[in-house]
């Protein structure tokens, strides 16, 4: 019986052992995704880079989101465009309604979403691809030539999202504004003119910087969560699975609040 | 020369291996025999360098596998074959490219070197013309001897086998003990292979080292199996209870 089974100690401190448990549970965890972290950016600056692994899996990751991207942006763009019309209205300043749509897409939610929906597409896929890799034995067979999984599989999927996520960040943003253009202008009837006007009055590069720098680290998160919670799955298709939700699940919540704490030191 | 000193693990507070020591001579092939679920794979993985013990150690040219980390590990595992009791192969790769990924990862061989000793190792397990296929499009013999290919391709000093046969028809099964006795009496590496090849798994190998409740009972050339004095060890021998 192992000396941390709640059933070896009296009733009261059963509580105490359950509570102690999990939190060593869960600093045990946290650690070791935090050494994770580590090597996958110790491998990542230390030379060979496999290139066209990168380039692959920039495909994967970056071109492959493009359309799911594109289209979440440009309804995000469409809807904010209707709520901000009929809130600004109401003050006679639906002149504004372009940099506010502007504003909070490349400052919040041009990131925010872009990276909830490569999370969702391809953070969940890499998390699958590794899982299976690793309950077939391929990573094992990988460390048994001598190479490490970190190099070959790891670091290619860090370097793509970290290229890819601040591209679909500046699509999802370019998108969005075109469709707050298409409901201001054509269905709400605020003059175009004054709508890319006002944007370009109000929108500064600050501003654009610091989108870029939050999708950067965002399509950090995601591989770094995504590829963790592959390499150390479960068992079988049900540990696949859970790593799988997990990693989704995790990548999402840490976005939002890494997002958080971004935006109150940057802006 | 390959040496395991007083190795216990457990798992979960399970244990699995009670003090396990072996010793395997240079050039030597020992085949690692036993029930399943016994631990057998868990002795080879920390050969490996793929588990740590939880006490006792596994030296391996003299260098201690637990103590080794980074690129002092990956250098050693560099001089190791390792054929996976599923094969291992990676399902994106063709047979080909499974073979060629270690020369192209771990050597300075141009593709026409690397084409000519990938050809050459397909063609030693029997898999000439089967370079294109992918691992999902071939059967389960084509995988073990590719994942014999990839391993030999190498030329390793150390060359591990988990359940090569396992799944395997007897026909096949054959097939592929020859082809490890083969590449052994060639390549002279030094070897522990898991089976339950038994007693056709002794035609091949020096020694028989026997696990039985986390410990080796038996360990010695395969005629002593019948005489040893262990009844547990005669009775996985000869599959009478």
């Amino acid at each position: 019986m192992q000396a941390d089974s709640p059933s070896c100690c009296p009733t009261l401190a059963r509580p105490f052992v359950l509570v102690g448990g999990a939190a060593l549970r869960v600093l045990a965890r946290t650690g070791r995704m935090g050494v994770f972290f580590g090597r996958m950016v110790g491998f990542t600056l230390t030379p060979p880079v496999k290139l066209r692994r990168v380039v692959s899996r920039i495909h994967f990751i970056g071109f492959q989101s493009i359309l799911v991207v594109l289209l979440t942006g440009m309804f995000t763009g469409m809807v904010l465009c209707l709520q901000g019309y009929h809130a600004l209205s109401r003050f006679g300043s639906d002149a504004f309604l372009g940099p506010l749509v502007a504003m909070s897409l490349i400052r919040e939610l041009g990131p925010v979403i872009a990276a909830l929906m490569v999370a969702g597409r391809a953070g969940s896929a890499i998390t699958a691809e590794i899982g299976i890799m690793r309950n077939g034995q391929q990573l094992d067979a990988m460390e048994m030539m001598g190479l490490s999984p970190f190099r070959y599989v790891v670091v290619p999927n860090f370097l793509a999202a970290m290229v890819s996520m601040p591209i679909l960040a500046c699509l999802f943003d370019v998108v969005g504004i075109w469709g707050g253009y298409l409901v201001g202008v054509h269905l709400l009837g605020v003059s175009g003119g004054t709508y890319m006007g006002e944007i370009a009055v109000y929108l500064e590069m600050t501003d654009i910087m610091g989108g870029i720098y939050k999708a950067l680290s965002f399509g950090g998160i995601i591989a770094w969560v995504c590829c963790y919670k592959g390499y150390y799955t479960d068992f079988g298709a049900e540990g696949v699975s859970r790593a799988t939700t997990q990693a989704v699940v995790t990548s999402s919540v840490l976005i939002l609040v890494w997002d958080y704490l971004l935006t109150s030191v940057m802006f | 020369m390959i040496h395991i000193e007083n190795v216990t693990k457990a798992f979960d507070g399970v244990p699995v291996l009670q003090g396990v020591s072996l010793r395997v001579a240079a050039g030597e092939f020992v085949a690692l025999i036993g029930r399943s679920g016994y631990g057998k794979s868990v002795v080879l993985r920390h050969v490996a360098g793929l588990l740590r013990p939880d006490t006792g150690r596994v030296m391996v040219d003299g260098q201690e596998m637990s103590a080794l980390r980074g690129s002092a590990l990956r250098r050693l595992r560099a001089r190791f074959g390792f054929v996976f009791q599923g094969g291992a192969l990676f399902d994106s790769l063709s047979v080909f490219d499974n073979v060629a990924f270690p020369l192209r990862e771990k050597t300075k061989c141009t593709e026409g070197e690397i084409a000519k000793q990938v050809e050459g190792a397909l063609e030693r397990v029997g898999l000439a013309g089967a370079g294109e296929k992918l691992p999902g499009q071939i059967s389960g013999g084509m995988v073990k001897r590719t994942a014999l290919a990839r391993a030999l391709v190498m030329e390793p000093e150390f060359l591990f086998f988990d359940e090569p046969t396992t799944g395997l028809d007897p026909l096949t099964a054959q097939g592929v003990l020859d082809l490890i006795d083969e590449c052994h009496r060639n390549l002279g590496f030094t070897g522990i292979i898991i089976s339950h090849q038994i007693p056709r798994i002794f035609d091949i190998v020096d020694k028989v080292a026997v696990l039985q409740d986390g410990l080796i009972r038996y360990f010695g050339p395969p005629a002593g199996l019948e005489d040893a004095a262990d009844e547990a060890v005669r009775q996985l021998v000869t599959g009478r209870a």
